[in-house]
């Protein structure tokens, strides 16, 4: 098998920098191309100054920047009200906001609040605190077999009293693709709030949030080859309208008196504070990299990848893939090595330039479901190519052969 | 191993270090125990509870059970072999100069075969696995020396 990558490893200057390495930890973060780094020192060699505040040019041109890389990551993921696109910290902060400031104003006691066992802690703990400070029902809907949300379960948890579903895109412990609008339909029935975590989608796969059918969709930007420290919620307009503000500060105003404040508009009212320009300018570029090799092609590239890594692991023994089939998963890979833990084998793996997660993977709920207190989880991304998983299944073989020969 | 493994690697797995982890020591319950108590490491989940059998101010017995990696478990089997019998001011001992010695602070010379845990001090992110049960173990002679009927340990995370 010869998977060649989808885009060169010189386009990014770590990769290039370090040939042997062998990078499959990119559902963790991603590495950067040149284009993302050339933008954000562009953005300080030329247009920096604090936006929305001064007249004069300089501020204007950091507006500007800023405005132009919103309008074109929210054309990117599908929405064409770009007002609805509130730039965060990335997917917690996202989340939290909704849990937070949706959250309170909206859910009571006697009310529910349904989760998945498939989400990470950002897209659970929120809507947990969140039950437990309003009184609300907190439920988690269990899996099939395969690890895949169970529908008809969910069906059945969704009643009239739930005011919210959170479920996630891409599971990032397991590769599970979930089926969004199944899901958006099931919490809209009952006239539930349909939210999204796509930490793990919109890396990988073309979002169309206009037509997804959920009410919010966060993200991470560091996830998809840009910045770490952006990402974004985008929600429909009349939600966020709806909502009262998250943090309150500088921008986010529209009139401060002595006893009140009235807000800004969209998306202002959910940003306070100078706002993370650096971080906008390099997501923007990083969305125009993933334009220019196109998500259908990035997709596809990491269902190869994918596929072959399935294959070839399963033919080492005592490994055990976790997760529904290649077909069905996102660009990961999650396994077990009987009597060998996965801090162990990532010792091991990283000894040989393979960098890949061990661990819970921040799905504590889902990692006792599962009857594991840990998994190795290598994925994948547009620089890598079948190589990095003959390496990685070699590696994984050897260190079985080590930690079994010992008597 | 026929692939490349780097020296300090080999010292942080040696076979006596495989061994433990294969074929853990005192890995039960003590149904009688004066203490227990638990460590977790919530980066990665692992999880053990050590129990000790005080007889005056004697270790009788000591065991754990849980879950966590080669370096997590064989530290946790050689601990119990190391501590059993040893008074508490030893066992306090011990715990001190086992986490100088993975913390690279001591050459732990009084260690014995515990010295098998010196490579973990070039490995910063595995100290917390060598000393998870270690702690444990403390907190549980701790709890066994403020009375006969020792509270349940704080759940932890």
């Amino acid at each position: 098998m010869n998977i060649k990558p989808l885009a060169p490893r010189s386009d990014f200057p770590l990769l290039a920098g370090d040939p042997k390495l062998r990078y499959l930890d990119s559902a963790a973060t991603t590495q950067k191309p040149q284009a993302v780094l050339d933008a954000i020192s562009g953005y300080y060699e030329r247009d920096n100054a604090n936006p929305h505040r001064g007249a004069y040019t300089l501020s204007a041109a950091a507006t500007e920047a800023y405005q132009t890389a919103r309008d074109s990551i929210a054309r990117f993921l599908g929405a064409s009200d770009p007002d609805t696109l509130i730039f965060t910290r990335g997917t917690t902060e996202s989340l939290n906001l909704l849990a937070t400031a949706w959250g309170h104003a909206n859910v009571k006691k006697g009310d529910r609040i349904v989760v998945t066992r498939l989400e990470h802690h950002a897209n659970f703990v929120p809507w947990q605190q969140l039950a437990l400070a309003t009184g609300a029902e907190f439920r988690i809907c269990e899996l099939t077999a395969e690890g895949e949300i169970d529908l008809a379960k969910l069906s059945e948890l969704v009643t009239k009293n739930t005011k919210v579903v959170a479920f996630g895109h891409v599971s990032n412990a397991l590769g599970t693709v979930n089926p969004v609008a199944d899901i958006a339909a099931i919490a809209h029935r009952a006239g539930a709030l349909a939210v999204c975590d796509g930490a793990q989608g919109a890396p990988h796969l073309t979002v169309g949030f206009d037509s997804l059918g959920v009410d919010a969709y966060a993200f991470s930007g560091h996830k998809m080859l840009g910045p770490m420290g952006i990402g974004g919620l985008i929600a429909k307009r009349d939600l966020l309208e709806s909502m009262p503000p998250y943090q309150m500060g500088g921008d986010m105003i529209a009139l401060v008196g002595d006893a009140a404040t009235t807000w800004n508009v969209l998306p202002h009212k959910f940003e306070a504070g100078t706002p993370n320009v650096e971080g906008a300018v390099g997501l923007a570029a990083a969305v125009g990299y993933l334009q220019a090799l196109g998500m259908d092609r990035v997709h596809s590239h990491e269902s190869a990848l994918v596929r072959y890594a399935t294959e070839r692991l399963s033919t080492v023994e005592d490994v055990t893939l976790l997760g529904p089939p290649a077909a069905r998963r996102g660009g990961l890979v999650s396994f077990t090595l009987r009597d060998v833990h996965p801090h162990d084998l990532s010792q091991l793996l990283d000894a040989e330039s393979i960098a890949v997660r061990a661990g819970h993977h921040c799905a504590q709920p889902l990692m006792r479901a599962l009857g594991v207190n840990a998994t190795t989880r290598a994925s994948f991304y547009v620089y890598n190519d079948s190589s990095d998983v003959d390496a990685l299944v070699s590696a994984v073989a050897r260190v079985r052969e080590r930690f079994t020969a010992a008597v | 191993m026929t692939g490349p493994m780097s020296a300090d690697l080999e010292e942080l797995y040696q076979s006596i270090i495989l061994d433990h982890n294969r074929r853990p020591q005192n890995f039960r319950t003590i149904p009688d125990a004066s203490a227990h108590a638990d460590g977790l490491n919530p980066m990665c989940g692992d999880q053990f509870t050590v129990w000790l059998k005080m007889n005056g101010d004697v270790v009788e017995d000591v065991s754990f059970q849980g879950s966590g990696c080669a370096i997590s478990k064989a530290s946790a089997s050689l601990m119990t072999q190391a501590v059993k019998g040893k008074t508490r001011a030893e066992a306090e001992k011990l715990f001190d100069s086992f986490h100088g010695l993975v913390t690279g602070h001591s050459g732990g010379e009084d260690l014995g075969r515990l010295k098998a845990f010196s490579g973990v001090s070039r490995f910063p992110l595995r100290v917390k696995c060598a000393t998870l049960a270690w702690h444990a173990m403390r907190s549980a002679l701790d709890d066994a020396a403020k009375g006969p009927a020792s509270s349940p340990p704080e759940p932890q995370a």
